[in-house]
């Protein structure tokens, strides 16, 4: 537990005492965490981990697949982390973190019966539902598979609802591919195409090097009837978003994943502005048709 | 009930003050604190600001003694009201660890009841603009909309246009416009209020005060008053000025005017309806108390946009296009209105004295200048 006598961020005094009014409640108030106890925690990579996270009242966090939640480090601060689970199993909530800053890492060094407090769900969906009947091509980029695996999950669940399913997939060095195991599972299957592709090729790499794009280019889904699903590094996501139009796929059947600060997650505190849209409740996913435009501008 | 009007005299105007307290309202109203009008609470008439007025130009503000007897013609306030609603620090929740995870022991402090005597049309426009951010349809946040459900709102029909004021053109005033509880007119020659119930909980206000009849001339007058300061104002904004920002995200006038600007977030701090924060989440020393707190913050801050380990508004151009890119077009996206209601306070309190419809028209004489060169 953390004894920062400081604030991390602005020069506020500690806290003298607490309020006497009464307590609010978590399950209701949106501005509130609600406590969850980590029930296993699993090291993906060098510095990303999975928490497998059970709400301490008991009451299962329902979701759709793309939604973030506000994940709380008592003490020591709050970030947006996409929910990572399967949505058919709600009772287990699943988050996978990258540790990069003062909140993640405190969550990094967190064991197996620690607490970390929920706000959420929260966002935009993946809307599935419009990529029934067609081909779905699913291009990820590092840990933006992190956000996607709700979606996979659903895909798979539904698997007769679609016609070709691709899962498309870059990481940096073949170390750092993000649920091996589940990789590797959707690579053996034969009504998936999962491609990976790595940046830079290690130890016995055999498989494909470059960016992700590449492996759209390729083709092999039916871009008419494609709808495709994006969510990596910015830079990552234009590339890939155009070229899935250039191959065919209409724009307004590309859907990706923005992130931007947020420090509330329910449109007051204006850090998430993206143009017109606060990405905490108008995204984090976006129709490419809608913001095209404003993808490609700086600093925006 | 609603339509409960009358004139207030001079000696019975206590009678507001006193009637408001007696409800338990603390009372906020323009008061002089040095050399600026602010706002600030009051027990008795006299400490309201009488007969001053604020002469604003860009980058300057000075007060100044008016020839007659005036309350609310003070020009926009130096202290924007919007921290009464809005506070620069609130508390959102207090947590104890204990010992096996943590529990919440506290909330937000109940919500104060406020009355804010002398609101001027533009102000009072500020607040509908932030009830729409702080109650978005999909959440409602507790502070604020605590406190304003507690706020009696008493608005005036402004008689002094600042230099820098644009409310006509922005359709905000002179005259009051926007949803209060009573509309105030200081009618001339210190005749006394002209009050008008706009509310059940004005009109309850209102009818227990000794109003006298309203004189004959009292609605002419003011709409006269009001039609006097709407032609003394000479700023304005450029036709489809959403547009034209919308148009011109990556223009090079940007970087002109992040030559002259500081980035110091004056411009926020003072304008109505900016509410942008920040949250600060702090521990007490023994590290088993945590309390989260929310704060005001700018968009002109280099943190703001932290993101993927660095600043993703990195150039001061960049972020001067975010300040008046969602001043001017991208609230008409997120609100169906403009998120600037003229009110002229970061034109004046620019320590720089960038104008913001200077800027605006800048943009439009350049776009003006470049199809003219294409066609
Ligand atoms: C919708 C959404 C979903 C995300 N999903 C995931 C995910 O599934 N897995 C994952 O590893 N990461 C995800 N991120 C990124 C993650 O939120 C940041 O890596 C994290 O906030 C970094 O915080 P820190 O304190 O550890 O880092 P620091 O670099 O120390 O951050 C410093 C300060 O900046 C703030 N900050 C930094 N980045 C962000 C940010 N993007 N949003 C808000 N505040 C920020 C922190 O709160 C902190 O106060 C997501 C971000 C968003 C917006
Ligand atoms: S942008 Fe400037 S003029 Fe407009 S409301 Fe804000 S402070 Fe007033
Ligand atoms: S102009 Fe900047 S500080 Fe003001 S509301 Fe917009 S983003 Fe927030
Ligand atoms: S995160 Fe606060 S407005 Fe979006």
């Amino acid at each position: 537990m953390s004894t920062l006598a400081t604030p991390l961020k602005g020069h506020a005094p500690p806290p003298e005492a607490p309020h006497p009014a009464a307590a609010p409640d978590p399950a209701t108030d949106p501005m509130v965490p609600r406590p969850f106890r980590i029930v296993r925690v699993k090291k993906e990579l060098s510095d990303t981990f999975t928490f497998d996270l059970v709400a301490q009242d008991g009451a299962p966090l329902g979701f759709r697949p793309g939604q973030f939640n506000m994940l709380y480090v008592f003490g020591v601060g709050e970030v947006p982390i996409s929910i990572s689970g399967d949505p058919a199993v709600p009772e287990v909530l699943v988050h996978t973190t990258r540790a990069v800053g003062t909140v993640t890492r405190a969550m990094w060094a967190m064991k197996a019966g620690a607490t970390i407090g929920i706000r959420g769900p929260f966002g935009s969906a993946w809307p599935v539902e419009t990529a029934r009947g067609g081909d779905v091509v699913v291009v990820a980029g590092g840990i933006g598979l992190a956000p996607l695996r709700p979606l996979i999950h659903t895909l798979l669940n539904q698997r007769e609802s679609f016609n070709r399913v691709m899962i498309l997939y870059g990481a940096r060095t073949p170390e750092d591919i993000l649920y091996k195991t589940e990789v590797r599972a959707w690579r053996g299957r034969f009504d998936v195409s999962a491609q990976v592709t790595v940046d830079r090729a290690t130890g016995g790499w055999s498989g494909p090097v470059g960016v992700v794009t590449r492996l759209i280019n390729a083709g092999g889904f039916d871009a008419p009837s494609t709808t495709a699903f994006v969510c990596g590094p910015e830079v990552m996501m234009r590339a890939a978003c155009d070229a899935l139009t250039r191959k065919g796929v209409a724009r307004g059947k590309v859907w990706l994943s923005m992130e931007r600060n947020m420090k509330c997650a329910l449109g007051f505190c204006g850090h998430c502005q993206w143009g017109g849209a606060f990405v905490c409740k108008d995204g984090p996913v976006f129709n490419y048709a809608a913001v095209a435009d404003r993808l490609p501008v700086a600093e925006y | 009930m609603d339509d409960v009007s009358g004139l207030l005299r001079p000696a019975d105007q206590s009678a507001l003050i006193d009637a408001l307290t007696a409800r338990g309202y603390t009372v906020l109203a323009p008061v002089r604190q040095g050399d600026a009008l602010t706002v600030a609470p009051v027990t008795a008439l006299d400490q309201v600001a009488r007969g001053w007025t604020a002469d604003q130009t860009a980058g300057t503000y000075r007060l100044r003694r008016r020839d007659d007897a005036r309350r609310f013609a003070t020009t926009p306030a130096a202290l924007p009201w919007k921290r009464v609603l809005h506070p620069p620090e609130a508390h959102l929740w207090t947590a104890r660890d204990t010992g096996n995870g943590f529990e919440m022991i506290s909330k937000p402090e109940p919500p104060p009841k406020q009355a804010l005597l002398g609101l001027l049309p533009c102000d009072l426009a500020a607040i509908a603009r932030q009830d729409k951010v702080f109650d978005n349809g999909t959440f409602a946040d507790p502070v604020y909309t605590g406190r304003r459900e507690n706020a009696l709102l008493i608005a005036a029909t402004c008689a002094q246009a600042g230099d820098t004021c644009f409310c006509a053109a922005m359709e905000t005033g002179p005259d009051v416009r926007s949803p209060c509880d009573i509309a105030l007119t200081e009618l001339d020659d210190d005749a006394g209020w002209l009050v008008e119930a706009r509310s059940g909980k004005g009109a309850e206000i209102l009818s227990g005060l000794p109003l006298a009849p309203v004189p004959d001339t009292a609605f002419t007058q003011r709409d006269a008053i009001a039609e006097a300061t709407a032609a003394a104002q000479i700023r304005t904004l450029p036709a489809d000025t959403p547009g034209l920002l919308h148009r011109h995200l990556d223009h090079p006038h940007w970087q002109a005017v992040a030559d002259r600007c500081l980035s110091c977030g004056n411009c926020t701090n003072q304008c109505p309806t900016c509410f942008c924060s920040n949250t600060e989440d702090v521990t007490s020393l023994d590290g088993t108390i945590a309390e989260r707190r929310r704060v005001w913050d700018s968009c002109f801050s280099l943190d703001f946009t932290y993101a993927t380990g660095r600043p993703l508004r990195q150039s001061t151009e960049s972020r001067y296009r975010q300040w008046i890119t969602h001043k001017l077009s991208t609230w008409h996206d997120q609100f169906g209105e403009s998120g600037c209601i003229g009110c002229g306070r970061c034109i004046t309190w620019c320590p720089v004295g960038i104008d913001i419809t200077e800027e605006a028209a800048a943009l439009a004489a350049l776009e003006d200048a470049a199809e003219a060169a294409h066609a």
